[in-house]
């Protein structure tokens, strides 16, 4: 057993923990924090995706006690069903999802791929690597294809996020 | 998943330390692959040794105009670092084109060239397998076998080495560098750290159980043109069928690696003297005594064409 002391969400969060759960489990089972989802819990299907120090991880992949002091982002932490995160409301506009068990994972993901975008971490759709990165709908299947949605609402994923971005940089959709 | 415990060492001297003092100690770092086989008790380390937190995570020029990349420097971090993508561009192309982001946030340079093979058979472990078990036999070699080696197997293991990153270190001519616990440091050739399974399919590096490896240090840029090229069943998130990590200068040399076809980054440096005289003509002395199975004798002509396709693209 180890104790670890999480910020989740804005809330500090110390938990007694046997060393073998991971990040995905202490935010579900001891947190109740159900929101994240555990599809393939091997990192393959992208369900687990949460925020941790501003970046996107699989938290099945993770040990808790290896994230002593983390600033942990789960999709609660985002929005609310009454003020919901501009990504949230864009998912629903589109139409981004149908059964909604990968769309945390989704939503989560895609607030830190349009981040990564800005500060420009390359991708393999990326034409010139040495340059700042488009924001094209390749761009954007390329980083997302860590997100699997076997309901296939891949397309209007894109178009969500699209609007995110678009708006964040002042451009029209 | 096995019961273990865990540590938090205070400097990387520690570390080694811990490693060679608890039979069963292990290194996590990102802890992708690691823990996805600690879940289905392919790993089963007793004690987990955290090197985060040890500065290991700093890519620094060096006097001679190398690039050392420390071992906890993670996949996005490496492929995102101006220094790389202007003078290492292969290698920032290989890290992208391999994994998820949320995997490449976590996975770190050590922890890549550590990765093991994803060979089926491996995985499941009702069969047999001598890399899982050594002795058991190899159930690839009667089985389905589409994804794995062509070359330099042996009749105990045909597993490839799955990953994208090491690849292009082996074109760039990367060493990796190990500390010990009485302080000893190795400078490994990427070309000598990866084994060929032989008959110890197992022992899969050059790296010793209470070693830890403290970085890579890229040498100095070699300029040209740099691609990589993979193909895969789907066009992202899916490992290397086959790909090609090249180089390619003005006057028409080149250095090529290859991917997803042996159980390490697939080099032979006197083919490239044929690089003039097209793909075919290098591939041919690549995969000179290749041991091709019925599923995957398409890996060769495969490659030959990536190559081929990497040669023609524009060299600005």
């Amino acid at each position: 057993m180890s104790t670890v002391t999480l910020n989740v969400n804005g809330r500090l969060q110390t938990l007694n923990l046997d060393n073998r759960t991971t990040l995905l489990d202490a935010l579900r089972e001891h947190l109740h924090l159900t929101g994240t989802k555990k599809g393939c819990d091997h990192g393959q299907c992208g369900a687990c995706t949460v925020i941790v120090d501003g970046q996107r991880i699989n938290a099945c992949l993770s040990l808790a006690v290896m994230h002593q002091g983390a600033k942990v982002t789960t999709i609660e932490g985002l929005g609310t069903p009454e003020r919901l995160h501009p990504m949230q409301a864009a998912f629903v506009k589109h139409d981004g999802f149908q059964c909604g068990y990968c769309t945390s994972g989704q939503i989560c993901s895609a607030i830190a791929v349009l981040e990564e975008i800005k500060v420009g971490v390359p991708s393999h759709a990326s034409g010139d690597i040495a340059v700042q990165p488009l924001l094209s709908a390749d761009e954007l299947r390329e980083r997302m294809s860590g997100n699997i949605c076997r309901c296939g609402a891949y397309s209007n994923i894109v178009d969500a996020i699209t609007e995110v971005a678009s708006v964040a940089t002042g451009r029209s959709a | 998943m096995k019961t273990f415990t865990y540590e938090r060492p205070q400097s990387v001297q520690d570390a080694a330390a811990a490693l060679a003092n608890r039979k069963g100690a292990k290194v996590i770092a990102g802890g992708t692959n690691l823990l996805d086989l600690m879940k289905i008790e392919i790993e089963t380390p007793s004690h987990l040794v955290d090197v985060n937190g040890l500065g290991l995570d700093k890519i620094e020029a060096t006097p001679e105009g190398s690039l050392h990349v420390g071992a906890l420097v993670t996949n996005t971090a490496l492929a995102s670092d101006m220094r790389v993508r202007r003078d290492y561009a292969v290698l920032s192309r290989a890290i992208v084109a391999g994994a998820s982001g949320q995997l490449r946030n976590k996975a770190t340079t050590g922890g890549n060239l550590l990765q093991r093979t994803r060979c089926p058979y491996f995985y499941d472990t009702n069969m047999p397998c001598n890399k899982r078990n050594p002795g058991s036999g190899c159930a690839a070699l009667a089985g389905y076998s589409r994804q794995l080696a062509v070359i330099g197997t042996s009749d105990q293991c045909i597993a490839t080495y799955p990953g994208d990153m090491a690849v292009a270190m082996r074109v760039l001519d990367a060493t990796v560098e190990t500390v010990n616990p009485a302080g000893t440091k190795r400078s490994i050739p990427i070309a000598d750290f990866h084994r060929l399974p032989g008959t110890t399919p197992h022992i899969e590096t050059a790296l010793a159980s209470d070693e830890l490896i403290t970085g890579v240090t890229l040498p100095p840029p070699v300029g040209g043109t740099h691609i990589y090229r993979k193909v895969r069943d789907r066009a992202s998130y899916a490992f290397a069928l086959v790909s090609v990590a090249a180089i390619f200068q003005k006057d028409g040399s080149g250095r090529v690696a290859f991917g997803g076809v042996a159980h390490k980054p697939w080099r032979v440096e006197a083919a490239e003297l044929a690089m003039q005289q097209g793909a075919a003509s290098v591939a041919t002395r690549v995969f000179e005594g290749a041991t091709p199975t019925h599923d995957n004798a398409f890996k060769i002509p495969l490659a030959t064409r990536t190559l081929a396709g990497a040669m023609a693209e524009p060299r600005p």
